[in-house]
């Protein structure tokens, strides 16, 4: 008897459950019918913006990515995002410079400047902000204009954020020791065997599954920090990062180090690197102006030149 | 109407309960007011998540039905090891936690070096947050390339684990082995037993019987904490879902992945109550003689 009593509840409350599931959903569909909600909310504002733009301006389509007229997280600043900490060679090179964007050192600390500079902003107006890979795609609104630090622009990720026109690309390197089997690896097949290690988020650990395709499994770590690590510890014989991070790894992160080579794959999609917008951020065709304008009068190159150069030759390990 | 304590609790779904027959109607209507509840307390939630602006990107982002076909195959592949790693870290850590705790319980000032020994390993280890463990015998003992000692991460992952549970659950074993009366132990030694005897077969089987509630509870968290040695590499559940959610930008795998989580670790806490309210009530009707 009481085993009915039980059964009744349970049967209660289950019913209870499905009512509320069902009532979730028409709501459900209420919700996919109202997500063109905040795009409408969203268009008219632009308009507005634009239109007082050329109300000021006079219709000179230059002068929408006037300082004044941009859209930016906190109004008269660019607020760059970074990770922390930053590494050389792209941000803070220099032992004192260590962690500082500020410095503009680096190929990105570099670039941030003279694109706030082409921009119309002064260094001053420059602020950096610091931020975990999760919180840049988590959705919701960012306290920051872009984010900065090697993200490699890819078509599934393009759908969730917005990326700048690629700022530097780059290939990927194999860094091992000396004395490993496969240092002297010519060919993507002498790679077979070896046990492999990347850095989540980067497209290394994409390189390493789809063209390389060796039989264990690569490690997947944090940060390249921690590839390092498991370098050193003996744990993986090889490690892929872009080219310009390798000069670094073998020159400061895991002594006696070297680059095996460089990969060169028609498989594999050049690496962009771009930098990183709030979906739907009008900023980014401003951004993208200025990054044309540095391409177009060598600054880009005279950067590249001057951070990310190094001397010697890398051999070429094919696909 | 006469009142039991048993009514005054209410309907409860999780502990089933001896009720009189006279009750029946009592508890029809008790399924009712559970099942109107229920109704208004969910439906209540569900309405304020879905009545917000950023609901529909909140789905797209992390419930997606796509991404998480996508992603499973890999999540599930990273959660069978998550689930071989916590088999092996569990048994080793109620064997080794047992030791330790039976050690801090001898008795007599020639055994107090070994007590010092493990009251200042369960101190040290206590203070020390788990994901540095993880990580300074993972990276750290390995890069001393001692010969003989072995360099996977996996089992240093699971080492620095056992280490750090044991001396969690050596303090819960103690608790058992002190809630057994003195007067077993002495009548133990009146009969002839050595200390390591008394301990071994009168104490310690009915120090274990108070605390199995108390190590399932450690066994839940346990459950959930292998996922840590992610960040020596090893590719688990979280790490599976970690690497799609960094191709993608997308949540869902995180979803996927906390969805075989709780399938493992619920069954486990369900069966924690049972049987605690299981001794619970054995006691009592023991009690009562």
């Amino acid at each position: 008897m009481r085993t009915t009593n039980q059964y009744l509840r349970m049967a209660g409350v289950l019913a209870a459950l499905v009512l509320v599931a069902s009532a979730c959903s028409p709501a459900d569909s209420g919700a996919t019918t109202t997500e063109a909600a905040p795009d409408t909310t969203v268009a008219p504002e632009d308009p507005t913006t634009t239109s007082d733009a050329a109300t000021t301006t006079s219709g000179a389509p230059a002068d929408e990515c006037a300082v004044e007229n941009l859209n930016l997280a906190n109004p008269g600043a660019l607020t760059v995002a970074t990770g922390e900490p930053v590494f050389p060679p792209w941000m803070g090179v220099g032992d004192e410079n260590f962690d500082v964007p500020e410095s503009g050192t680096g190929y990105e600390g570099a670039l941030v400047y003279a694109l706030a500079d082409e921009m119309g902003f002064s260094d001053d107006q420059v602020t950096f902000v610091r931020t975990g890979f999760d919180e840049v795609i988590a959705p919701g609104p960012k306290d920051w204009d872009f984010n900065i630090q090697q993200y490699s622009i890819t078509e599934e990720r393009d759908e969730v954020v917005d990326f700048s026109d690629p700022y530097y690309t780059t290939s990927q390197a194999l860094v091992t020791f000396p004395d490993s089997p496969y240092a002297d690896a010519t060919t993507v097949a002498d790679l077979q065997d070896a046990q492999l290690g990347a850095a989540i988020g980067t497209t290394s650990l994409d390189f390493i599954e789809e063209v390389i395709q060796p039989t264990a499994e690569p490690n997947v770590y944090d940060e390249n920090v921690d590839v390092e690590a498991a370098m050193n510890a003996g744990q993986i014989e090889g490690l892929v990062v872009d080219l310009p991070t390798a000069y670094f790894v073998i020159a400061v992160q895991v002594e006696g180090a070297v680059i095996a080579g460089q990969f060169e794959s028609e498989a594999a999609d050049p690496d962009n690197f771009g930098m990183l917008f709030e979906e739907g951020n009008p900023l980014v065709s401003c951004v993208n102006v200025a990054l044309a304008a540095l391409r177009d009068n060598g600054t880009l190159d005279a950067l590249e030149e001057e951070w990310l150069a190094q001397d010697g030759e890398i051999p070429t390990i094919t696909g | 109407m006469s009142t039991s304590p048993d009514d005054l609790r209410g309907p409860s779904l999780f502990s089933p309960r001896r009720r009189p027959r006279k009750h029946r109607e009592e508890g029809a209507r008790g399924a009712i007011i559970a099942a109107i509840s229920t109704v208004v307390v969910f439906g209540l939630i569900v309405w304020w998540v879905l009545s917000s602006e950023a609901w529909p990107e909140v789905q797209q982002q992390f419930f997606n039905p796509d991404h998480f076909v996508a992603s499973w195959p890999d999540v599930l592949g990273g959660f069978w090891l998550n689930i071989q790693m916590f088999a092996v870290a569990e048994i080793l850590i109620l064997i080794f936690s047992l030791i330790l705790a039976m050690i801090r319980s001898l008795r007599g000032p020639a055994f107090f070096p070994l007590r010092l020994l493990v009251i200042g390993y369960i101190d040290l280890i206590r203070g020390i947050p788990i994901i540095l463990l993880v990580l300074l015998l993972g990276f750290g003992v390995p890069a001393l390339q001692l010969p003989g000692v072995p360099n996977s991460e996996l089992f240093w992952g699971v080492a620095a684990l056992v280490i750090s549970y044991s001396a969690y659950t050596a303090e819960v074993y103690r608790a058992g082995i002190e809630s057994v009366h003195e007067s077993q132990r002495m009548s133990g030694r009146s009969l002839g037993l050595t200390q390591i005897q008394a301990l071994r077969y009168v104490t310690v089987p009915q120090a274990i019987r108070n605390v199995i509630p108390a190590l399932l509870n450690g066994f839940v968290s346990l459950q959930k904490d292998v996922a840590l040695v992610f960040v020596l590499g090893v590719r688990d559940a979280v790490r599976e879902a970690q690497i799609y959610n960094a191709r993608t930008f997308n949540y869902t795998a995180y979803v996927a992945a906390a969805i075989l989580f709780l399938v493992a670790s619920v069954p486990v806490a369900r069966f924690t109550d049972w049987y605690t309210e299981r001794v619970r009530r054995k006691r009592q009707s023991v009690g009562t003689v």
